[in-house]
């Protein structure tokens, strides 16, 4: 499955990525396993989303909690807690 | 009615409301004892504007409003100057009242802004979320989501 992966705030400097289009495996469906997918790269990565550190997740544009699922052409964002206001 | 500003100037003025009651809220950026000269906000474009877009809606089926707005600065906001603004129309206060912390509270827990403290000496640091936001948001929420 192909989708576009964005970063913001922290995360986009910790990690030094803005966004990305990726080809996930087989089985990484839901954003949980996608974080999990992306520690595997090691370093910044996993000290940012093997989950140690409070995350938040949107897919199109829309928050959603880390057990949901995307789909082919999604837009997946992660983030810190927000902090608006 | 409903809009949003999301704003890289000056916030837009206080609007004229519909008869009855309004109540604002605005925030203004705090200097945190002179540690802070300014805030960088960063947002997720798109989203911000239709989160904060649900969140109004959430209100309007809670209470009978007849006037949402709500602005909020992004970029770089010196201290004293005005961060975000929720106006908040309906025909009675107390609508308006809880409806506008309602906003508030939600915009703080679910809009997608981060902000960043620039101090004095140009060091800048994120700043993390806090329990009590997601406390007085999660008062809102109906028993059985708590």
């Amino acid at each position: 499955m192909n989708i576009r992966v964005r970063y913001f705030a922290r995360l986009r400097e910790k990690l030094a990525t803005e966004q990305e289009q990726l080809a996930l495996p087989a089985g990484v469906s839901d954003i949980a396993a996608l974080c999990r997918h992306l520690a595997t790269r090691g370093g910044v990565w996993a000290e940012e989303l093997a989950g140690q550190r409070p995350l938040m997740a949107a897919i199109n544009e829309e928050l959603k909690p880390l057990s949901a699922s995307f789909a082919e052409g999604d837009e997946v964002a992660l983030f810190p807690p927000v902090t608006g206001g | 009615m409903l809009a949003i500003a999301i704003c890289e100037d000056e916030l837009p003025p206080v609007a004229a409301w519909p008869t009855g009651a309004c109540v604002t809220f605005e925030g203004r950026v705090r200097d945190e004892q002179g540690r802070v000269v300014a805030l960088e906000i960063e947002h997720y474009p798109g989203m911000t504007e239709r989160e904060i877009g649900r969140i109004a809606d959430q209100a309007a089926e809670r209470w009978p409003l007849s006037m949402v707005l709500v602005a909020h600065r992004v970029g770089r906001v010196g201290v004293d100057e005005l961060i975000v603004r929720v106006q908040v129309a309906a025909r009675h206060r107390r609508e308006a009242f809880e409806a506008c912390a309602f906003i508030m509270d939600y915009l703080k827990t679910r809009a997608p802004f981060w902000k960043k403290e620039i101090s004095a000496d140009g060091v800048a640091s994120w700043v993390e979320a806090k329990q009590g936001d997601r406390d007085a948001a999660a008062r809102w929420a109906p028993a059985d989501e708590h």
